[in-house]
């Protein structure tokens, strides 16, 4: 080999180990909570584990209905909020507004994204919860108030991602639909979301998976009660929430059935990230 | 020359992280909510008598602090409870008592039950103001997560043998379940006593009011020990420091902050 194809071949192997370390810290983790979390399932049985509506870990009681049925009605929320929300604003960004305004007002969005999510809760506990008592009734610690303050955490991910894949559809299919005599709205609705479906999907499946893996505005605004929820304006409790008020003094089976939480949740979080990969991957190859 | 300078500021921006003298000892407290801002002020005091001493002081929860303490990741836990049984083994030092308060908002008519309402009203069995003589409005249930020493104490005190109800809001810090009940105009909730402030009422039980003396006395009846607690017996700073917040100085600090002394 020549001395270029000899550095060449160094800084490949290099880049590779670089790239296989942090696969592996990640690979490391994962191993990790699958082992501390495991044992405690299979020995308490996964029915009992998954369906027991008890979780009481000082008397071994460690059912997480509650907590599963929980983080699937809060996220269930943040999305009734969120995507009509995102999506019209989306919308209107790309095919209601003049470009200097969406050059303006996308990064503006894109800067909510960045804002720590124990202020959304301080938010929440100040304004929010408050106001939900005093007009709406219960303790204001509600499944209400973490889906709002949810929803609004996910919507600069829906925006943003669904206007990209609306302004990557071509110029042509809004030109066409055009010069066929549609109207603007009409072409919204029947041709420019068809064709930008997978990534509008992509972008709710990421706020999804946002929503369910949020943990410190949860637990600031939710109530934390270990009860299935009658109403939105009961106290509740997610699987996230569940892990970080415990972690710190849960000893022996207690903090496996923490790490068997966190095993759920992970494996949640994976069939939603999965589903959000091979959705984008549709969108690339459609364009 | 500016990149030569650039590098300058970056490192003595780093090397003022570095600002510890050889001599600096430090001790790592953690542990109960209701002690800590008590354990706040002892060392305050204490660092400006010894500055060459540091003393940490985190949260996180009674047994949090013990497992700190077993584990050699704070030199002194803080607890709230009795030990159990099995945490017998670590050396536990009495710094103070204290008296547990259940607390509802101020403007709430209601201004005493009696041990029984409140041990059905956090069971569950009492929803309802009404029931007690007051609004016709659902009572909030408010206590703490299960490792907290203020939460054993109302377990052994209040509840015995019964649960607190699955309904009941939990949260994380005397602090938090404090602001919630001054904020909730049907919420009930308990505290330590020392951090009882003008924005909850204390209930008096079964006609005794929760007061340093009916604490002395005993009459009033939910009173907790407040624990250092050790892995060894404590030598060097970490007595030092322990001998401080027993001496005369130290009691008579946090007697004017709420706290029964030991003695």
């Amino acid at each position: 080999m020549t001395q270029l194809e000899r550095n060449e071949k160094l800084i490949q192997i290099a880049l590779a180990i670089i790239a296989f370390s942090a696969i592996s810290f990640l690979a490391v983790i994962t191993f990790f909570i699958f082992f501390e979390g495991t044992p405690i399932i299979i020995k308490y049985g996964v029915k009992n584990f998954l369906f027991g509506l008890d979780w009481y870990p000082s008397e071994k009681s460690f059912g997480i209905l509650p907590m599963i049925v929980g983080s699937i009605e809060v996220t269930a929320g943040a999305l009734i909020i969120g995507i009509p929300l995102g999506l019209a604003c989306a919308v209107s960004l790309t095919e209601f507004s003049s470009k200097r305004i969406r050059q303006i007002l996308k990064p503006v969005i894109e800067l909510l994204a960045g804002i720590p999510s124990v202020v959304y809760g301080f938010i929440g506990v100040v304004i929010l919860v408050p106001f939900i008592r005093d007009n709406l009734g219960g303790p204001g610690l509600s499944v209400l108030a973490a889906s709002i303050i949810l929803g609004i955490m996910i919507l600069p991910t829906i925006i943003s991602i669904s206007i990209d894949s609306l302004l990557a559809v071509p110029r042509t299919y809004r030109e066409g639909s055009i010069a066929l005599g549609a109207t603007q709205w009409q072409t919204t609705i029947m041709v420019m979301f068809p064709a930008a479906r997978s990534g509008i999907i992509t972008s709710i499946i990421l706020g999804m998976g946002r929503a369910i893996g949020e943990t410190m505005a949860v637990i600031m605004i939710a109530g934390n009660a270990i009860n299935i929820p009658h109403s939105i304006l009961d106290p509740v409790r997610t699987l996230t929430s569940n892990i970080a008020l415990e972690i710190g003094y849960s000893t022996g089976e207690h903090r496996q059935a923490l790490f068997a939480t966190g095993v759920v949740l992970f494996i949640i979080i994976m069939i939603l990230n999965t589903a959000a990969n091979i959705m984008s991957r549709k969108m690339k190859g459609q364009n | 020359m500016r990149r030569f300078i650039f590098v300058i500021i970056i490192l003595a921006i780093f090397a003022t992280g570095c600002a510890r003298g050889v001599s600096d000892k430090e001790i790592i407290i953690a542990g109960s909510t209701s002690v800590e801002p008590f354990a706040d002020k002892w060392a305050e005091v204490y660092m400006e008598k010894y500055p060459n001493t540091i003393v940490n002081v985190q949260g996180g929860g009674s047994s949090a602090g013990i497992q700190a303490a077993e584990s050699g990741v704070a030199d002194i836990g803080t607890c709230s409870r009795e030990l159990k049984p099995e945490e017998k083994d670590l050396n536990e030092i009495i710094v103070a008592y204290d008296g547990l308060a259940v607390i509802v908002h101020s403007n709430n008519n209601t201004g005493d039950l009696s041990i029984e309402q409140i041990k059905q009203i956090f069971a569950g069995q009492i929803r309802n103001w009404k029931e007690l003589g007051g609004n016709d409005k659902v009572i909030t249930v408010v206590t703490r997560e299960e490792g907290s020493g203020t939460r054993g104490a109302f377990q052994e005190l209040v509840m015995e043998k019964d649960r607190i109800f699955k309904g009941a809001i939990v949260e994380d810090s005397n602090g938090t379940v404090r602001e919630i009940v001054a904020n909730d105009p049907n919420a009930i909730g308990y505290i330590s006593l020392g951090l009882v402030n003008d924005k909850v009422k204390a209930l008096s039980l079964d006609g005794i009011i929760a007061s340093d003396e009916n604490i002395i006395t005993k009459r009033y009846s939910l009173v907790r020990p407040f624990l250092f607690v050790t892995k060894n017996t404590p030598t060097g700073e970490v007595k030092n420091f322990i001998d401080f917040v027993l001496s005369q100085e130290g009691q008579g600090l946090i007697k004017e902050e709420g706290l029964i002394p030991v003695n």
